[in-house]
C-alpha cells in the first residue's frame, strides 16, 4: 500500500514522480507477466504483440495469449469488452502463459474491473491506467472511474495514473488510435528494452502502410518511453541471452499454415470458422507465392469435398476447421477414410459443444476426432503441443497420410492458434515436400486395393495412370473396387484398413518421459498443455516430488511404450481441457463417472487405473493449477495403480 | 520420356478406341431407365471424341444414377450423396488435364447438394454435368423429389405431394455465371446425344438437365409426352442445335432460340408443356474458376523453398551479429 501512488491529477501527478533519468534503481527479474487491455479496436493487441517481439528480438523467452472479448464489437468501457494481450517474458524459454499478471497497461477502468473478477491479476500488481477518464464531461464516466480507481487502491494494486491520451494528442491527430504505441513505448522505457528495436519493429508491424505511418507511430514510441523515464520511478531488466540461432516468432496458426507451404501441399478448402479462420487468412496471403490455392468453399462439407478431390486427382490436400465445421465433415472423412484417399484435416478446436465458446480453447474433439464418421473409420490424429510442433506436424501429417493413404486429423486449440513463441528456424529440407503427381503405367494385373495381408497398405491408382481405371467407391468393395456385399470382402477390407494404423504404430517411437522415469505419480497430457504441465512438474520436482510427466503429440495409434512407463509409477493422471465428472460430486461414484478422453482411451487400451483432472473455463491451464493439482494428488491416498 | 518411332506408332493406334474400350460391366438399372440411354450416349461421345480412358473421371453422387461411373471402363469416382459437385471441382482445381464428368440426380443434385450446385454454376470449373432428373427418388423405393410435380403419389406423399416441383433449369440459369444450359429428353437419342456433344465442347460449367424416364417407380408419368411430338418443344438455332431433317419433320413444334439470349432463355426454362429441348443458354466468356486460381508457375522445389524462406524472414528474429551483418 505504502507504494501505491494515487494521483489526483494526473499533470500533477506526472510532476510529482518526475525522477532525473538514471537515478531510478533497475529492479532484475526472471519473468514478469504484462498485460495490455483496452477497448476493442484501441489496439492493445498490437501493441502486446510488438512488445513481444521486441523481448524476442532482445533474446527473452516469451509467450503471447490473446485476450480476446466475445463479441466484435462490445459496448465501449465495459467489464467483459476487455481486448489485449498477454505476454510472458522470462530469461529462459518460456512454455505457456503463466499464472497471474505482474504489470498492467489499461486504456479504461471498466475492462481492467473484468481481468480483477477473472482473478487475472496478481495481488499487488502494477497497474498503469489511462486518467482520462477522471476529467471526463460525463459525470457517471468520472463517478465510475474514481469509484473503481479507489478500490483497486484500497484492494492493494500499485495504481499508476498516467494521461497517455493527453500525451498523445500533442503529436498526432488521433490519439485514441495512437496511444497504443505510446504505451508500448512505456514498456519499453519500464522492462529496459532496445528502442530501436522498437522503432524497427513498428517498421515490420506497419510495413504495408504507407512511411508516414510508421514516422508517426515512431513519434509515439519514442513520446511514451520518454515519458515513461521521466516520470516513472518504475524500472526492470528481464535478463537476456541472445539466442545464437535465428529465431521465428508466430503464433500457432501462423506455424500452421507456414507448415502447409513447407509440406508441399498445393490445395486447401475451408470454409471461415473461429478461431481456424486466421490461419487460413494467412495462407491466403501468401499460398500463391508457392503456387497453392486457398479455396473458400460455400460450406464446410464442401471445403473437405473439394480437398478430398484434389488428393484423389494425386495432390495431397489439406481442409482447416473448428469443431462445428469438424462435425459437418465427418461423413465426407469417412469417404476418405472408405476410399483410402489421403487427406489432413486441422481442427483448431475451441469450446463445445454447439456454438459453444468461439473463441476459446477446449480439448473437446479428441474423441469425436478419433472415432468420428460412422462404422469403423480408423484414421490418424496427432496434436501439436508448441508453437514449433504446429509447423512440422502438417508436415509429418502429409506425409503419414500420403504413405497410408489415411485422414490425418491435426487438433490445435484456440490456445495455441493465438499464443506466441519464439522457436528456431526451420531450415529447409527437400524430402518436406510432396512427390509429383505418379502417372506412370499401371502394370496389367494389379488392382486398385491390393492390400498387403501384413500391413493392410496398398498401392493407390491416381487418375492419369494407364491401365489404373477403376471406380473409387464409397460402397463395401473388393480389391478391384468393384462393388462387394459378400461376407469376405466386406471383412477383408475392413481388416486391411484397420491393419494400416498398427504399421504406422510400429514406426512410433515410445514418447519420452519428462522427469525421473519412475516415481510417485506420472501425468499424462496432450495439444497445447504440455508447458504448463512440464512446467508444474519442475517446479515440484525441485521440491523433491517424485512425479514426472510424460505428453503424447500421436492419440491414433498411441504409440508404443506407454504402458510400461506408466508401470513404474504408483499413480497415473492425465491432465486435460475437456470435461470430466468430479468424484467429489455427491452422484458422481466409480460406476458413472465420465473420464476425460486421453484418460478414458488410456484405461480401456492399457487396463491401468488412470486418473484424469480436467477443467473446461474458456482459458489455457496455468501451470499453478497443475501445480495445486498434482499436489493434492501426490498428498491423497485414492488412484493407488 | 522419349520413346521410340516403333512404340509411337503403336501407341496411336493404341489410342483409338472402340466402345468396348469405355464399357464396363452390365448396368443393373432397371429395363427401359432413362440411365441406359444416358449411358450410351456418353460412351459414343467418348468414342467419338477419341478421350483416352486414363484421362477421363465421372464423378457421381447417391442414387441410380450415380451408378453411372461404374458401367465406364475410365476413372470413376462414386462419392457420397450430394457431394459429387464439389469433390469434381477439386479434382478439377488439382488437375487441368483430365476430362471431368459429373453424374447426378435430382435428389442428389436438386435437394441434398442444392447448396453445391448453386455455387458450381458461379465457379463455372470446366466440366460437363449431367442431371438425371426422374423426379422420385428411386434407390430409396418412391419417395416424392424436389422436382416432382405436385401431386405425386409417393411412399411418403400417399396423397400426394404438397409443393410445386422445383425447376432445375430456371435456378440454374438465376446463378451468376452460369455458362451453359441445356435440356435433353432420353426418348430421342439423337438429340441427347448431340446436346451431350454440345455441353462437352463447352469450356466451363456445361450443366444438362435430362428429363428421364422410371419404369419402376413412375412407370406412366412421361407418356403424354413420348407420344405426342406436339409436346416436345426444339430449339433450333445455327447457333445452337441444328436439328436433322428426319427429326424435324417429326418434332415440327420448334423455336429459333438464341443461346445467347438469357431473358428468353429464362422464359424457355420454365415450360414444362410442351417440354423444351436444346440448349437454352451458352455463354463461352465466362472465366473458369480454376483458370483464375491456379497459378502459372511450376511448382518446383526451388520454387516452394524461395517463397518459404521468404516468410520465414518476416518473422525471423537474427542473432545480433547476424543482425549487424544484415544491416551492413
Amino acid at each position: 500500500m505504502d507504494d501505491t501512488v494515487t494521483l489526483k491529477s494526473p499533470r500533477k501527478a506526472a510532476r510529482k514522480t518526475r525522477s532525473p533519468a538514471g537515478e531510478k534503481s533497475v529492479v532484475t527479474l526472471n519473468e514478469h507477466i504484462v498485460e495490455v487491455i483496452s477497448d476493442s479496436g484501441e489496439g492493445a493487441q498490437r501493441c502486446g504483440q510488438t512488445l513481444g517481439s521486441i523481448a524476442a528480438r532482445m533474446g527473452n523467452g516469451i509467450w503471447t495469449v490473446e485476450i480476446i472479448p466475445a463479441e466484435i464489437r462490445p459496448p465501449e468501457r465495459s467489464v467483459a469488452g476487455a481486448s489485449g494481450n498477454r505476454i510472458r517474458m522470462g530469461s529462459g524459454r518460456v512454455t505457456n502463459g503463466g499464472d497471474e499478471t505482474d504489470l498492467v497497461v489499461a486504456f479504461n477502468e471498466q475492462v481492467l474491473l473484468g481481468r480483477v473478477r477473472d482473478g487475472e491479476l496478481k495481488p499487488g500488481c502494477i497497474i498503469l491506467l489511462e486518467s482520462m477518464w477522471r476529467n471526463h464531461s460525463d459525470p457517471e464516466i468520472v463517478a465510475s472511474y474514481v469509484e473503481a480507481h479507489d478500490r483497486l487502491v484500497a484492494a492493494g494494486y500499485r495504481v499508476y495514473e498516467i494521461p497517455m491520451e493527453l500525451e498523445c494528442r500533442a503529436l498526432v491527430a488521433d490519439a485514441r488510435r495512437g496511444k497504443n504505441m505510446f504505451a508500448l513505448g512505456m514498456l519499453c522505457s519500464l522492462y529496459s528494452l532496445d528502442l530501436q528495436l522498437g522503432r524497427e519493429q513498428i517498421a515490420i508491424t506497419f510495413g504495408k502502410k504507407d512511411a508516414n505511418v510508421i514516422k508517426s507511430n515512431i513519434v509515439l514510441l519514442e513520446a511514451g518511453h520518454q515519458w515513461a523515464e521521466s516520470n516513472l520511478d518504475l524500472k526492470f531488466r528481464i535478463p537476456a541471452v541472445r539466442s545464437t540461432e535465428p529465431q521465428i516468432v508466430v503464433n500457432g496458426n501462423t506455424a500452421l499454415a507456414l507448415g502447409v507451404l513447407a509440406s508441399g501441399m498445393e490445395i486447401c478448402a475451408m470454409y471461415p470458422i473461429t478461431p481456424a479462420t486466421s490461419a487460413s487468412h494467412y495462407l491466403s496471403e501468401v499460398f500463391e507465392k508457392v503456387g497453392g490455392v486457398v479455396h473458400q468453399a460455400e460450406d464446410e462439407i464442401a471445403a473437405c469435398a473439394f480437398a478430398i478431390g484434389a488428393s484423389y486427382a494425386g495432390k495431397c490436400a489439406l481442409t482447416i476447421t473448428s469443431g462445428p465445421g469438424y462435425s459437418l465433415k465427418q461423413e465426407a472423412i469417412g469417404l476418405a477414410v472408405m476410399g483410402e484417399i489421403p487427406l489432413v484435416v486441422v481442427n483448431v478446436q475451441r469450446g463445445g459443444p454447439s456454438t459453444g465458446q468461439p473463441t476459446k480453447p477446449e480439448q473437446g474433439d479428441l474423441l469425436s476426432a478419433i472415432f468420428g464418421s460412422h462404422g469403423d473409420a480408423p484414421k490418424v490424429v496427432m496434436a501439436p503441443s508448441t508453437i514449433e510442433d504446429c509447423f512440422y506436424s502438417i508436415i509429418t501429417a502429409r506425409k503419414i497420410a500420403e504413405t497410408f493413404n489415411m485422414v490425418v486429423v491435426v487438433l490445435s486449440d484456440a490456445g495455441l492458434a493465438t499464443s506466441q513463441q519464439p522457436f528456431p528456424r526451420p531450415k529447409f529440407s527437400e524430402s518436406w515436400i510432396a512427390p509429383p503427381v505418379d502417372q506412370s503405367v499401371i502394370p496389367e494385373g494389379a488392382m486398385p486395393y491390393d492390400w498387403d495381408a501384413t500391413t493392410g497398405l496398398a498401392r493407390r491408382f491416381i487418375p492419369g495412370q494407364p491401365g489404373g481405371m477403376h471406380t473409387l467407391t464409397g460402397l463395401a468393395h473388393d480389391r478391384a473396387s468393384h462393388v462387394a456385399y459378400d461376407p469376405d470382402s466386406n471383412e477383408e477390407s475392413i481388416h486391411s484398413r484397420s491393419l494400416k494404423l498398427a504399421a504406422l504404430q510400429r514406426t512410433l517411437k515410445a514418447p519420452p518421459v519428462f522427469g525421473d522415469p519412475q516415481g510417485d505419480l506420472l501425468v499424462i497430457g496432450w495439444g497445447s498443455t504440455q508447458g504448463a504441465i512440464e512446467e508444474a512438474v519442475e517446479s515440484l520436482r525441485a521440491k523433491g516430488r517424485k512425479v514426472s510427466s510424460m505428453h503424447l503429440r500421436f492419440l491414433q495409434p498411441l504409440p508404443p511404450g506407454i504402458k510400461e512407463v506408466m508401470q513404474r509409477f504408483k499413480k497415473v493422471m492425465t491432465i486435460e481441457g475437456n470435461w470430466c465428472d468430479r468424484p467429489q460430486d455427491e452422484i458422481i461414484d466409480e460406476s458413472n463417472r465420465r473420464y476425460s478422453a486421453l484418460a478414458m482411451l488410456l484405461r480401456s487400451r492399457y487396463l491401468i487405473d488412470v486418473d484424469c483432472w480436467s477443467e473446461v473455463r474458456g482459458q489455457s491451464i496455468k501451470p499453478g493449477v497443475v501445480r495445486r493439482v498434482i499436489s493434492e494428488k501426490l498428498k491423497r491416498k485414492d488412484g493407488l495403480t | 520420356m522419349t520413346i521410340s518411332a516403333t512404340e509411337c506408332l503403336l501407341q496411336m493406334c493404341e489410342e483409338h478406341h472402340d466402345l468396348e474400350d469405355y464399357q464396363s460391366g452390365v448396368p443393373r438399372w432397371c429395363t427401359g431407365c432413362g440411365d441406359n440411354a444416358i449411358l450410351a450416349a456418353v460412351q459414343r461421345l467418348c468414342r467419338d471424341e477419341g478421350l483416352r480412358p486414363e484421362k477421363t473421371l465421372f464423378v457421381s453422387g447417391i442414387g441410380c444414377s450415380s451408378r453411372f461411373p461404374h458401367y465406364m471402363k475410365t476413372y470413376g469416382f462414386h462419392g457420397i450423396h450430394g457431394r459429387a459437385l464439389p469433390i469434381a471441382e477439386g479434382v478439377r482445381m488439382a488437375r487441368p488435364d483430365l476430362n471431368v464428368f459429373v453424374n447426378t440426380g435430382d435428389g442428389d443434385c436438386c435437394s441434398i447438394g442444392a447448396a453445391h450446385w448453386i455455387h458450381a454454376v458461379r465457379y463455372n470449373m470446366n466440366m460437363t454435368v449431367f442431371l438425371h432428373d426422374n423426379q422420385i427418388y428411386g434407390l430409396t423405393k418412391m419417395q416424392a423429389s424436389p422436382t416432382s410435380p405436385k401431386g405425386t403419389k409417393s411412399n411418403t406423399t400417399p396423397r400426394g405431394s404438397y409443393l410445386e416441383a422445383l425447376q432445375p433449369l430456371s435456378v440454374t440459369l438465376g446463378v451468376q455465371n452460369v455458362s451453359f444450359v441445356a435440356q435433353a429428353v432420353d426418348w430421342i437419342p439423337e438429340l441427347l446425344y448431340d446436346i451431350v456433344k454440345a455441353a462437352f465442347h463447352h469450356k466451363g460449367f456445361a450443366f444438362v438437365r435430362i428429363v428421364q424416364r422410371c419404369p419402376e417407380w413412375l412407370p406412366k408419368m412421361l407418356d403424354p409426352w413420348m407420344h405426342d411430338p406436339q409436346k416436345v418443344l426444339l430449339l433450333n438455332h445455327e447457333q445452337g442445335l441444328q436439328v436433322s431433317p428426319g427429326l424435324a419433320k417429326v418434332y415440327k413444334n420448334q423455336e429459333q432460340h438464341d443461346p445467347s439470349n438469357l431473358n428468353r432463355a429464362r422464359e424457355i426454362a420454365s415450360y414444362t408443356d410442351p417440354i423444351p429441348v436444346g440448349i437454352l443458354y451458352r455463354n463461352p466468356a465466362v472465366p473458369c474458376y480454376e483458370d483464375l486460381r491456379r497459378s502459372p508457375q511450376l511448382r518446383t522445389t526451388e520454387f516452394i523453398k524461395t517463397g518459404l524462406n521468404a516468410e520465414f524472414d518476416k518473422f525471423t528474429v537474427w542473432p545480433q551479429e547476424t543482425q549487424r551483418q544484415r544491416a551492413a
